[in-house]
């Protein structure tokens, strides 16, 4: 049984799989996001509350999801990796990581942005951007780690490693943001928190996640070819399949 | 000569107390690589209030703070001298083939290493409370979690030294590995003696800076010994 | 008559570092009594293949057996009966050459101060005993690697480049022991440029 599994994981058979999947991910991912920025902009009410301004969530709330999967992923394909050796595992987290880090980014850019309205000014240690922005940095660890070794191979196991040592932080460190906001914090400031969701505004949300999920699948399954291609490049499939 | 005939002879306590021997005795054959960071501790800590005020209300405030960030830059300094030595000279591959648990020597290093560096830091730090204005009252939260934070630190920063031991310009790496998984801790310590300082009880800070620490120091000598094992491959 | 094999086995190990296959298939076998040197041009992977036999380097293919059990699951047994000597000597400098002893030989049994001592007499360097490592001469540190070696009492020895740094006296030395090695029934696979006077149980292995 297992023999089937290490086949499916061959650089070979994930390179097809990969190359296959990705138009499939991207139509969906491209069809969701449209329809849920439609729905999301034109036809959700405005928030009693906020005003328009609430309408970033369309693209905050999943981005920030997303940065939390993709380290989670990440995490788990190093993990898979370390303990069964499986090499395209590496691939996958190493693909996995620069899309991570974006999405951390987009959350952070779009969590100020919102920011602007409801607080006046760009940037005010709200804990749940200061969690994002802690994340980011631990993605920047895990980027600058793998490359900064010789051997590939050993890079990858330390980046591996580290990934799965800032995924058991990750709980720890949300908590003791919000503990540490909780003790600073003016009562001027309000969090950024998600508005009353009726129906009419919740299902251009849910619709944005899948698009983004989606867009995250079709995105690595490219950059997994990319990674694959140039991990294996001294073996002779892959100078069959760049001569075609 | 069969696999039955050679079991290891040395217990794993012994071994570690030969290792937190050896170690100490270097630390004190190399006294300046103990009193460097300490003097950056505390070169930092004046930094501060030369950068900012010398209004002693306003140092008051910032003091916790100030401290802790101190203390954690000048752990950062102190980690090189944990593995790369050992690294440099061949003698990690002989620790690591001594029979004796990775975990286990891990265990003793880390351990002699927070003695010089961490506890080192502690005895210094009423220096820099008096010289931030930090009030007597406040001492014992900021001993106390100090000592909580540094044995933390030096755990974490074991982790971050055992990945880059083996790297060219793996100072930087380290800082940049270390310093966002510190953040907690640094909310926690800061958070205890501000507490303390602002006159409110700092128990609920301290006990979570303890189980923080509990939690590292349960979890932190496998990674760490699994991060030597990469490191020793190459 | 003791029936379970005894030695080292090691089956086809395959390594690459980066893209380079440093090692492709290597096989030996080495049963007590043997002395096996492993010689071949540099970069032919001669450190890594001693790497692999002691542990501290996975090979991507192959397998590494002692007494007829991979190495993973018996890993204390078999560095206790191991002595390794890399290419540096791998001792303190600011220990004495006893205190290295100690610290080094004492995790993998318990030594008096007595036995460090005649293992540092009989390697010809008694006097630097007491002296801090930094101040001996670079083949003062190798003959103190080798009493390291001698003080471990561990059947299998395995060396890269005892000889280096020796005059010829100390080549000798590291002959002697060996012979001596061999014939109590020890094994030893060593990395050496230099042929081993030694005709009689020595096989070779040459890296490509």
């Amino acid at each position: 049984m297992w023999t089937w599994f290490y086949k499916l994981a061959s650089p070979p058979s994930v390179y097809r799989t990969a190359t296959a999947l990705t138009p499939w991910f991207m139509t969906v991912a491209l069809i969701a996001i449209a329809c849920g920025l439609i729905g999301g902009l034109g036809f959700a009410p405005p928030d009693y509350q906020q005003g328009d301004a609430f309408r970033i969530i369309y693209v905050h709330v999943p981005s920030a999801y997303m940065s939390l999967f993709c380290y989670s992923a990440m995490a788990v394909a190093g993990a898979i990796g370390l303990i069964w050796r499986i090499k395209m595992s590496y691939a996958l987290a190493a693909a996995t990581a620069p899309i991570g880090a974006s999405f951390t980014a987009l959350a952070l850019v779009t969590g100020s942005l919102w920011g602007k309205p409801m607080w006046g000014t760009y940037w005010a240690w709200d804990p749940r951007l200061t969690s994002e922005l802690i994340l980011l940095f631990l993605y920047a660890g895990v980027m600058s780690l793998r490359p900064a070794f010789e051997d590939p191979a050993r890079g990858d196991r330390a980046a591996a490693l580290l990934s799965i040592v800032g995924f058991v932080n990750v709980p720890i460190i949300h908590f003791s943001v919000q503990w540490w906001n909780s003790l600073h914090q003016g009562s001027t400031i309000a969090k950024i928190g998600k508005p009353s969701m009726p129906g009419s505004m919740l299902w251009p949300l849910l619709t944005m996640l899948l698009g983004f999920t989606c867009f995250y699948a079709a995105v690595v399954c490219m950059r997994l070819r990319g990674e694959v291609l140039n991990r294996e490049r001294q073996s002779a499939w892959v100078r069959e399949a760049v001569k075609s | 000569m069969s696999t039955a005939d050679l079991e290891p002879q040395v217990s794993a306590l012994r071994a570690m107390t030969l290792i937190v021997g050896r170690e100490l005795r270097l630390s004190f054959r190399r006294p300046e690589q103990v009193l460097q960071p300490l003097v950056f501790f505390l070169i930092v800590t004046t930094l501060f209030p030369l950068g900012l005020s010398l209004q002693l209300s306003l140092l008051r405030d910032m003091a916790p703070g100030v401290l802790w960030v101190a203390a954690l830059l000048s752990s950062l300094l102190s980690l090189d001298a944990l593995f790369k030595g050992d690294a440099d000279d061949g003698t990690l591959d002989q620790l690591a083939l001594s029979g004796q648990s990775l975990t286990a020597i891990v265990l003793a290093k880390t351990a002699s290493h927070w003695l010089v560096s961490g506890a080192a830091l502690v005895l210094v730090s009423p220096l820099v409370g008096i010289a931030l204005g930090i009030p007597w009252g406040v001492f014992p939260t900021m001993l106390g979690s100090l000592a909580l934070g540094t044995l933390c630190l030096s755990w974490l920063g074991a982790i971050g030294a055992g990945l880059t031991v083996g790297l060219k310009r793996g100072n930087v790496l380290v800082s940049l590995v270390v310093l966002p998984l510190a953040m907690p801790l640094l909310i926690f310590g800061a958070g205890a003696t501000d507490r303390a300082a602002a006159g409110i009880s700092p128990a609920g800070a301290l006990y979570l800076l303890g189980s923080l620490c509990v939690f590292t120091c349960t979890l932190a000598p496998f990674a760490v010994a699994a991060a030597l094992r990469i490191t020793l491959e190459g | 008559m003791d029936s379970a094999p005894q030695g080292l086995t090691i089956e086809k190990i395959h390594v690459w570092r980066g893209d380079r296959h440093v090692l492709r298939g290597v096989s030996l076998i080495l049963q007590p009594g043997e002395l096996m040197q492993v010689t071949g041009p540099n970069g032919t992977g001669k450190t890594t293949l001693l790497r692999v036999a002691c542990g501290l380097l996975r090979p991507e293919q192959g397998s590494v057996a002692w007494c007829g059990r991979p190495i993973a699951g018996v890993r204390p047994q078999f560095h206790s009966a191991l002595a390794y000597a890399a290419h540096e000597p791998a001792l303190k400098g600011d220990l004495t050459a006893l205190e290295n002893l100690r610290y080094l030989v004492g995790l993998k049994r318990p030594v008096r101060t007595a036995e460090l001592e005649a293992a540092l007499e009989r390697t010809g360097v008694a006097p630097c005993a007491q002296l801090p490592v930094r101040v001996l001469s670079a083949g003062q540190r190798r003959r103190v690697a080798l009493a390291r070696v001698l003080a471990m009492r561990s059947p299998l020895w395995m060396l890269d480049e005892p000889f280096t740094n020796l005059d010829s006296a100390g080549s000798a030395l590291v002959t002697d022991l060996l012979r001596e090695h061999v014939s109590a029934a020890g094994m030893a696979l060593v990395v050496a440029h230099h042929d081993i006077a030694l005709s009689a149980r020595l096989r070779r292995l040459e890296l490509q």
